[in-house]
């Protein structure tokens, strides 16, 4: 390895790096109050190597590629370090309070988490199948067993269902990228653009070879189980009910994020040569209407905040994919990068969001044990800034205006438009108004119906701090978008 | 050449005040001394600002700042950005200024009241509102501040919002002028619709300027904005939440509703001028105007509410600049603008004073108040010179170029809007002087207290909100705004007027600032035509000036040596009387016709009848399918690990088979 191939991974090696190190510190401290702490600014250290990159301070970084180009540091990459790492030291500052309730295992609990987002940091940045597929059991090892980590039955169960069906879908992924490089002969993806281009396709096939069909659907089914998408979402609301809150929140966002990023550079670098993006386009927007109509009428009915809030995260990811599904047909103008671009804006947005969301609940559920819709009864009384700080999230991932949330939405639909989807973005618009129900729900059990008791709720203040900043993010890129689309612009310019 | 980010900060400064004590509500309380001064701090430094963009727009003219993307997606880019001219300019100095002397004011005004740290975040919001109104070049910009105006708007006149009349005039103010805006957006919408690069201003003045907008097409946008305008100026028939917005506290009706946001209606007419000018609407503002200034008068006639003369006042003060911009009058219509800001705000001050002493507005039970008031009175008294139009006060230079200028087009339009200003003109002094001789001439009829035993000997319930007496001149704090503005009164039209005016030189300098503007003004001919020069027409100031004298006799022959009694005259035409009592059935004719007869039982039953026939049904059907589909699909969620493999292997299965059946 050369100089050059350490600079380009210092992110991921820094970030694991950490993990290891708050092992270490596990044992060797005694007041382990400040482990939290120690990761935050940890963080730090990641950050500052990704910032490295984005803007050359050190080091030979003009080409951003390296380990024989299985790895990359591109601006695409980057965007989704910073979510990442933002993400990660959201969560953690808001579930030090959380984290207390374990007293033993909190080094553990903040390790697995990082070792978790290194592997998401290394899979946004593969540019090889080989390096994704690895890099995606690296992010899903550690989720199991943090998902069991209550050690409670439904904690444990918990975990073993997302070992178990984590490991068929990585089973499909593999089985996807086997045929691809079987009939392509390489796992890289810009190779694999090429030969593909080379290949005479068959006009009477799907992607011009049942091969590469096999390949295509099976790699997206295996990226749909981390996304979330019907009906390989199946796991999504009993590993939230049944784990930790802030595993929860983790998993809603900087996980999706991950296999976003890679599911959109897998489409986008391997098979996005004209005819095939008209064929998985087709798969995708098929998925997306799916995917919102069923999180949208499951979570109709639930009663957890966090199944419901599960099958939330479900339909959001069918709004997302409408974004991917936006390829338009002339490919190479303006329009081809608009649907890509509404997505990276959805996911930052959502970020921003989904934390404002999850880290009020944590804030809310850690003190009154009950996670039940009805257990937020009256908190516009009992815990008013908490209450303000969700009613701002759960407006947002409905869209109203001037939230982020909707920003997001009138993007993505209106490059599903303009690709053609018309359909998928009146279905799309259909499912904003039915989930005006649940989410609603929720803001109306806080303000409208009496709590169980008037004893107020005080939120500790780091986890205060966290959920503020990721609401204010959700006023302040939803009234002024244009840092976001520029950053979401400049990132796309590599596909 | 003034920095952007001083403009910038112009309005961050008061959005700052209002986020802070927004934001520190819960810590510091609803009555925390130091919002006040936060406030006043903000808006100081806003109105030093805005004097220093003013100077930089004197020496340098129109201040160009680029335009930046706030929105860009594909083809559709919304742009904001600052524009700074001679208007622009004039009315950040307006704003601001009038704003810092009523934030003083309020300090004594509001003491000690439950919502004191809410007033100061409302005022502070809506200052940075109104600066952005003034400030934006971007069309959607702009409306975007003019909603913004709006709901400070209803939330200062709903300040005391546990009196229900207080509610109501709220709601009624907001329902109205958001009719407006209607009219208003549909204007904007059809512009972009004809070039979406028009929303730009500049790019729109230049449109206009090489004829690129049809007539027709002019036309139409213009009465959309103009509706807006209409809407936001009370002009009639969208004048009647006025009146009632004076439930409001007397400093925001100083600031509000009078002084600065009911101006942004003729703001906006003055922004869009070329527009205008290039449409065939510019009649139609015309007898509006006019007709709203003397309507709005006849009906301040016989109020007995303070407050409300002066709200009819003001309404009638705006037809007057409507009506100048109607017949092509730029420049006389923003220095009625700019005069009216000071003298008016300073009645409605002067009037707060008087309620601070008396503890009503009700001008039957006050009287004699001159002796115990004396700078009060003698602040009301200068507005009131002014407003009536008198020489050599403010007043009377603008007012009077209006008249003048209503013979600059020669039609009959500009005959007809000239007869109804002179009758307006009559109408104001008589109304004025007849508050001021039964505010503070004659003897003192018993304040708060006597009105209370009144209405408790007719059986009617005390409002909400009324005081006590204690007859003394009001704290220095509140007489200080009322002097300042008294000066301003007599000298905001002395320092650029007269000279010109009188012919001693040809120079008119607001005429020549105002329309040092080449995006409005293209040539010579077109600044001179708006009003550049001066028009000074002898027999049209001596005209006015009379019919004003005429009104004061009249008034103090009535009310202040009753040598003919209103008692009488009301008896001798008790239909007229009742008539403008009831300010014409207006609020009668929209609550029954309109509210009731038309949205409630034709509109709403309408909907009433589909909804329980027919739409509840699908909705309940609807409903229920969801749910049942809902549950139907949760089955599927048993739980179990194998179902959950199942569905994952048949999803990837059933996607291959759909590529292999529809390829």
């Amino acid at each position: 390895m050369t100089a050059h191939d350490w600079w380009i991974i210092a992110p991921e090696l820094a970030a694991a790096g950490l993990a290891a190190l708050l092992v270490i510190a596990d044992l060797a401290l005694r007041n382990k109050r400040i482990l939290a702490e120690l990761a935050v600014i940890g963080l730090a250290a990641p950050l500052f190597f990704s910032l490295n990159l984005w803007f050359g301070w050190y080091g030979d970084t003009t080409d951003p590629s390296a380990l024989f180009g299985a790895i990359t540091a591109d601006r695409f990459a980057l965007f989704f370090h910073f979510l990442l790492i933002g993400v990660s030291a959201a969560v953690i500052l808001a579930s030090t309070k959380y984290l207390e309730r374990m007293p033993g295992l909190r080094g553990e609990f903040l390790a697995l988490m990082l070792f978790s987002m290194s592997g998401m940091m290394m899979l946004v940045s593969a540019k090889e199948l080989v390096a994704i597929y690895v890099s995606l059991e690296l992010t899903a090892l550690p989720v199991a067993a943090l998902a069991a980590f209550h050690r409670g039955a439904r904690s444990v169960e918990a975990g073993l269902k997302f070992l178990v069906l984590s490991a068929i879908a990585s089973a499909l992924l593999l089985y996807g990228m086997v045929y691809i490089y079987g009939f392509t002969g390489s796992t890289n993806l810009e190779i694999i653009l090429q030969r593909l281009n080379e290949i005479p396709s068959q006009p009477d096939q799907p992607f011009g070879s049942y091969g590469v069909l096999l390949g295509v659907v099976l790699i997206v089914a295996g990226f749909a189980f981390k996304m979330a998408v019907v009906p390989w979402q199946m796991w999504v609301p009993d590993v939230y009910e049944g784990s930790p809150t802030p595993l929860a929140a983790f998993l809603s966002v900087a996980s999706k994020a991950a296999a976003f990023a890679v599911i959109i550079r897998v489409l986008y670098a391997a098979f996005g040569s004209e005819p095939l993006t008209q064929d998985w386009s087709g798969l995708i927007a098929a998925l997306a209407a799916v995917t919102m109509t069923v999180g949208n009428l499951l979570a109709l009915s639930q009663k957890n905040i966090k199944r419901l809030l599960g099958y939330s995260t479900v339909s959001q990811a069918g709004y997302m994919l409408a974004g991917v599904a936006a390829v338009s047909a002339n490919s190479g103008s303006a329009g081809f990068i608009a649907g890509p671009q509404g997505v990276l804006y959805y996911l930052m947005g959502y970020a921003f969001t989904n934390l404002a969301v999850f880290l009020s609940v944590i804030a809310i559920t850690h003190r009154t044990g009950n996670e039940l819709i009805s257990g937020l009864n009256g908190m516009g009384r009992r815990s008013p800034v908490v209450a303000m700080l969700l009613t701002v999230g759960l407006l947002s991932l409905l869209g109203v205006p001037p939230t982020v949330g909707f920003m997001s939405k009138a993007f993505v639909f209106s490059a599903a438009v303009n690709s053609g989807l018309i359909w998928l973005a009146v279905i799309g618009v259909v499912n904003t108004a039915v989930s005006a129900y649940y989410y609603l729900r929720i803001v109306r059990a806080m303000y409208f119906e009496e709590p169980s008791s008037d004893e107020p709720i005080r939120a500790d203040l780091r986890a205060l701090a966290a959920t503020g900043t990721a609401a204010a993010g959700v006023a302040v890129f939803g009234i002024g978008p244009w840092f976001l689309l520029k950053l979401a612009e400049e990132s796309l310019t590599i596909l | 050449m003034i920095n952007e980010t001083a403009i910038w900060l112009i309005l961050a400064l008061p959005v700052g005040a209002f986020a802070i004590i927004g934001l520190l509500r819960p810590v510091i309380g609803p009555q925390s001394k130091w919002t006040g001064w936060v406030t006043i701090a903000a808006i100081g430094a806003s109105f030093a600002l805005s004097v220093a963009a003013l100077a930089s727009v004197m020496t340098e003219g129109v201040q160009h700042f680029p335009q930046r993307d706030w929105i860009s997606a594909g083809s559709f880019t919304l742009s904001f950005g600052l524009l700074l001219d001679p208007l622009t300019a004039i009315m950040l100095v307006v704003v601001s200024g009038v704003s810092l002397l009523v934030q003083f004011y309020s300090q004594a005004y509001m003491h000690g009241d439950r919502g004191y740290t809410r007033y100061y975040a409302y005022m502070s919001l809506f200052t940075a509102s109104m600066l952005g109104l003034v400030c934006a070049r971007n069309l959607v910009q702009l409306f975007v501040f003019w909603e913004l105006v709006g709901i400070s708007s209803y939330l200062l006149i709903g300040f005391w919002m546990d009196r229900p009349s207080a509610a109501a005039a709220a709601k009624k103010a907001f329902i109205m002028t958001r009719f407006a805006d209607f009219g208003f957006l549909l204007g904007i919408l059809y512009l972009y619709s004809q070039n979406p690069a028009w929303l730009d201003i500049p790019a729109l003045y230049d449109a206009v300027a090489g004829g690129a907008i049809a007539a027709t097409v002019a036309t139409w946008i213009s009465l959309g904005f103009f509706m807006g305008a209409a809407g936001k100026s009370a002009q009639f028939p969208l004048h009647s939440w006025l009146p009632d917005a004076m439930e409001g506290p007397t400093p925001v009706s100083a600031l509000i509703h009078s002084a600065t946001m009911v101006t942004a209606g003729v703001f906006l007419v003055a922004r869009f001028f070329p527009l205008f000018e290039a449409s065939n609407a510019m009649m139609t503002v015309a007898l509006i105007g006019g007709f709203t200034a003397v309507f709005a008068a006849s009906m301040g006639l016989v109020a007995n509410d303070i407050k409300r003369v002066l709200a009819y006042s003001t309404v009638s003060q705006l037809g007057y600049m409507m009506l100048a911009l109607g017949v092509g009058g730029y420049v006389p219509a923003l220095f009625h603008l700019f005069t009216h800001a000071w003298f008016k705000a300073g009645l409605f001050l002067a009037s707060g004073s008087v309620n601070h002493a008396t503890g009503t507005f009700n001008m039957r039970y006050m009287g004699g108040l001159k002796r115990y008031m004396p700078w009060t009175y003698a602040g009301m008294v200068i507005g009131g010179l002014s407003l009536a139009g008198l020489f050599p006060l403010s007043g009377f230079w603008s007012k009077d170029e209006i008249l003048a200028h209503t013979l600059e087009p020669g039609s009959v339009t500009g005959y007809a809007v000239l007869g109804l200003g002179l009758l307006a003109a009559f109408l104001t002094a008589f109304y004025m002087f007849r508050a001021i001789y039964m505010t503070f001439h004659g003897t003192y009829r018993g304040g708060a207290e006597a009105e209370a035993a009144d209405l408790k000997n007719d059986g009617q319930p005390i409002p909400p909100g009324m005081g006590h007496t204690h007859l003394a001149e009001s704290p220095w704090i509140m007489v200080a705004p009322v002097t300042i503005l008294a000066v301003m009164a007599i000298g905001a039209g002395f320092f650029s007027n007269p000279p010109a005016n009188l012919g001693i030189n040809g120079k008119h300098g607001f005429g020549r600032f105002l329309t040092h503007n080449d995006a409005v003004f293209h040539s010579p001919e077109a600044a001179e035509h708006a009003g550049a020069k001066p028009h000074f027409n002898w027999p049209i100031a001596l005209g006015s000036t009379g019919l004003a004298l005429a009104g004061i006799a009249l008034a103090s022959a009535m009310y202040l040596r009753v040598s003919i009694s209103p008692q009488t005259l009301g008896r001798l035409f008790p239909h007229a009387h009742r008539v403008l009592y009831r300010k014409y059935y207006f609020d009668e004719l929209y609550e029954d016709l309109i509210v009731r007869k038309g949205f409630h039982r034709l509109f709403a039953g309408a909907f009433s009848w589909a909804d329980g026939n027919w739409l509840d049904n699908v909705n309940v059907q609807i409903s229920a399918w969801t749910g049942r589909i809902g549950r139907g699909l949760a089955i599927v969620q048993n739980g179990q690990a194998q179902t959950y493999v199942f569905a994952m292997i048949l999803g990837a299965v059933t996607a291959i088979a759909a590529f292999l059946i529809w390829f």
